[in-house]
């Protein structure tokens, strides 16, 4: 049985179903209890747990990220929300240098298992700071994983995995995929870290991607349908752990890839996912891998200049002709 | 020093002040054995020697109790052996084998031991503030069934004066007062962050007037007097104890030693340093005991024997340790979970 629900009561579902199966989960960040959260994706979970479960922060965000290590490392399961992940910023000391080092730097003592999770990525006409994808800020570190779901279904299963994992995972949520209706599988609905997912098959194209950008992957796909281009889109899911199988498997099968992604191009997720593709599989290569990222600019206000500085459905049609070699 | 110190505390029982005598010379020894180690290149990196403020550990760690929390900086070698981090696995980890207590992972800055409750080695200045508030919080709920009894724990966090200007300081205190959480904040305040004095540091240099100002009792301590620490920590846990939130201490104190071993010691006048000396936390205490007819020189012999068969069976212990396999370089990366090999990603 399906459900259709929205992105939000996807992750909402999530926490509230993890924070009833193990009390040691809570909930932590700025206006998550009696605000029901900045993006209400915490609505009612004061109500139905109490404020030792769901703890208002004041803002704080370096001191209540630490806060969550400390709590984690002996045995508690703290889910910290950055209101986004803009903020998250002021808390990278605590999530570089104490979370991600914890286990090796005390020889497998002291695990981390504590969870990172708000928004992040362009958003609407918010300008330079409220505007940016903050992937690569948390994937760089050995110790972190990192998740961007696209999908309701995949928003609850991947928090829900986050929360059960033993290690710090950082949940990038998508800012504008909150009101997203989507089926999500009943009952516990767990998706694994790690694993990549087809979203849609073709043999011309890999479009490989990960968060939001799915979406424009997919109305890429569907406009070079209509001039006989066949696009395979596959959405990481997972930065770390990267599912570098289904990217080679998908990049075998087609030989040309592009990878989308809304954050900078420069040492970019691409840059990564370019760097295995050319290591692995390189002989079954018929063209350069080519990316589309948001421009190497700091986000602009201005409407024209934003929709030029994000990626766009054009700019990736674009970049599958390229390496399709149709331009 | 222009601060005025209530009376130094009554001499204890013999029993009592030879313990803090020995913990004081345990960590002077091990310390000094340390340096010697360090120009032998047994032990490489960073080394920061507690030298001078010994009476802090000493006076403060053994009033916690098993189930209590210690976290401590870069500079936290005192505190874990006083803590009963074995003085074997401390040295071990210093020369980075893999029977040290952090399994050469961390070395002199990253003494890591879950046995006994001692979180850090943390060396980013100011880093420990809110992990300790965060370990707080954690024994807050599992203390919950008994709180405000006795069962309340209570985490001690170290730090020096340098991290008072960190903004993780302000953030934890304020979390830890509006909170109520059981931190008990240990600043030992020696007057330099590396080689800047405290005058250009901080706008306001009565540090424990600035913690006053988050709403939690905060005291001024002799770091150098072993006894007064002793009795300031012993005040603030039982006040813990019964429910009184976060309590605050400055240990006024002295490093005798380089802030690290590659320091040439450019910004404080020899004259300064030979006048802290004058008042060495050993000293102090040792003199006080011959006062109070409780040690002799055979006494104190007694005391250097045991901590240099101590400090001595740490070395051998550490020669004879081993390596850590080159196949667990990428071991603890990630945890070993449900199977997964820690590699995964």
């Amino acid at each position: 049985m399906m459900a259709e629900i929205t992105y939000r009561e996807a992750l909402n579902q999530a926490l509230a179903e993890e924070m009833d199966r193990d009390d040691s989960v809570f909930l932590m960040g700025e206006e998550v209890a009696e605000y029901d959260g900045a993006y209400k994706v915490s609505k009612g979970l004061l109500e139905r747990f109490d404020d030792r479960r769901v703890v208002d922060t004041p803002i704080s965000e370096l001191g209540f990220a630490g806060l969550g290590v400390g709590a984690a490392m002996v045995g508690l399961r703290p889910v910290i929300e950055f209101m986004t992940f803009n903020f998250s910023l002021l808390a990278l000391d605590q999530v570089i240098n104490s979370a991600a080092k914890m286990l090796y730097m005390s020889g497998g003592q002291i695990s981390v298992p504590i969870v990172f999770r708000g928004p992040t990525g362009a958003a609407l006409q918010l300008s330079a700071q409220h505007s940016q994808a903050a992937h690569t800020w948390y994937v760089h570190a050995p110790g972190v994983k990192v998740v961007a779901p696209a999908t309701p279904a995949d928003a609850k299963g991947l928090l829900k995995a986050a929360i059960r994992d033993g290690d710090p995972v950082a949940v990038m949520e998508g800012e504008l995929l909150y009101n997203l209706k989507g089926e999500v599988p009943d009952g516990d609905h767990v998706v694994p870290l790690g694993k990549a997912e087809v979203k849609r098959e073709g043999s011309d194209v890999s479009l490989i991607t990960h968060g939001a950008p799915v979406h424009l992957a997919l109305q890429a796909a569907a406009k070079l349908e209509k001039e006989g281009v066949d696009v395979e889109v596959l959405d990481l899911r997972s930065i770390r752990p990267l599912d570098v199988d289904a990217i080679l498997e998908t990049v075998r099968k087609t030989n040309r890839a592009v990878y989308l992604e809304e954050g900078w191009p420069f040492v970019g997720v691409g840059t990564q996912i370019i760097s295995v593709i050319q290591e692995e599989a390189f002989d079954h290569l018929d063209a350069p891998v080519l990316r589309v990222t948001q421009a190497d600019i700091p986000m602009p206000y201005a409407k024209n200049l934003e929709q030029l500085a994000k990626p766009s459905a054009d700019r990736v049609v674009e970049a599958c002709n390229r390496v399709l070699y149709r331009s | 020093m222009t601060h005025l110190y209530p009376p130094s505390p009554p001499l204890p029982d013999r029993a009592h002040a030879r313990t803090l005598l020995r913990h004081m010379v345990l960590v002077r020894r091990f310390e000094e054995k340390c340096a010697e180690l360090y120009t032998r290149e047994k032990i490489r990196g960073f080394l920061h020697l507690y030298i001078g403020e010994e009476a802090v550990a000493a006076g403060s760690v053994p009033v916690l109790g098993p189930d209590d929390s210690v976290v401590g900086t870069y500079r936290e070698h005192g505190q874990a052996l006083v803590r009963g981090v074995p003085a074997t696995t401390v040295m071990a980890e210093m020369f980075g084998k893999v029977e040290g207590c952090a399994r050469g992972r961390g070395g002199s800055m990253h003494i890591f031991d879950a046995g006994t409750r001692f979180f850090g080695g943390n060396a980013i200045v100011g880093g420990g503030l809110p992990i300790a508030v965060g370990l707080a919080l954690a024994a807050r709920r599992e203390g919950s069934a008994h709180r405000g009894s006795d069962g309340t724990r209570v985490t001690a966090c170290y730090f020096g004066d340098g991290a008072a200007a960190e903004g993780e300081f302000h953030e934890s205190m304020n979390l830890a007062a509006l909170w109520d959480l059981p931190v008990l904040f240990c600043c030992e305040n020696n007057f330099y962050a590396m080689g800047t004095p405290i005058e250009i540091s901080h706008s306001e240099t009565d540090l424990a007037l600035r913690a006053a100002s988050y709403g939690m009792p905060a005291w001024t301590v002799d770091g150098m007097d072993v006894l007064a620490v002793e009795d300031a920590t012993r005040r603030a846990v039982e006040a813990m104890r019964g429910g009184g939130g976060p309590h605050f201490l400055e240990f006024r104190t002295y490093r005798f030693r380089a802030h690290s071993m590659f320091d040439p010691e450019l910004y404080r006048a020899k004259e300064e340093v030979e006048k802290w000396k004058k008042r060495d936390p050993i000293t102090l205490l040792a003199d006080r005991m011959r006062e109070g007819g409780m040690l002799d020189d055979d006494g104190m012999e007694e005391v250097e024997a045991e901590v240099r068969a101590e400090v001595e069976e740490a070395v051998r212990f550490a020669e004879a340790g081993t390596w850590e396999p080159v196949e667990d370089l990428t071991r603890f990366v990630y945890s070993e979970q449900d199977g997964d090999d820690g590699e995964a990603a």
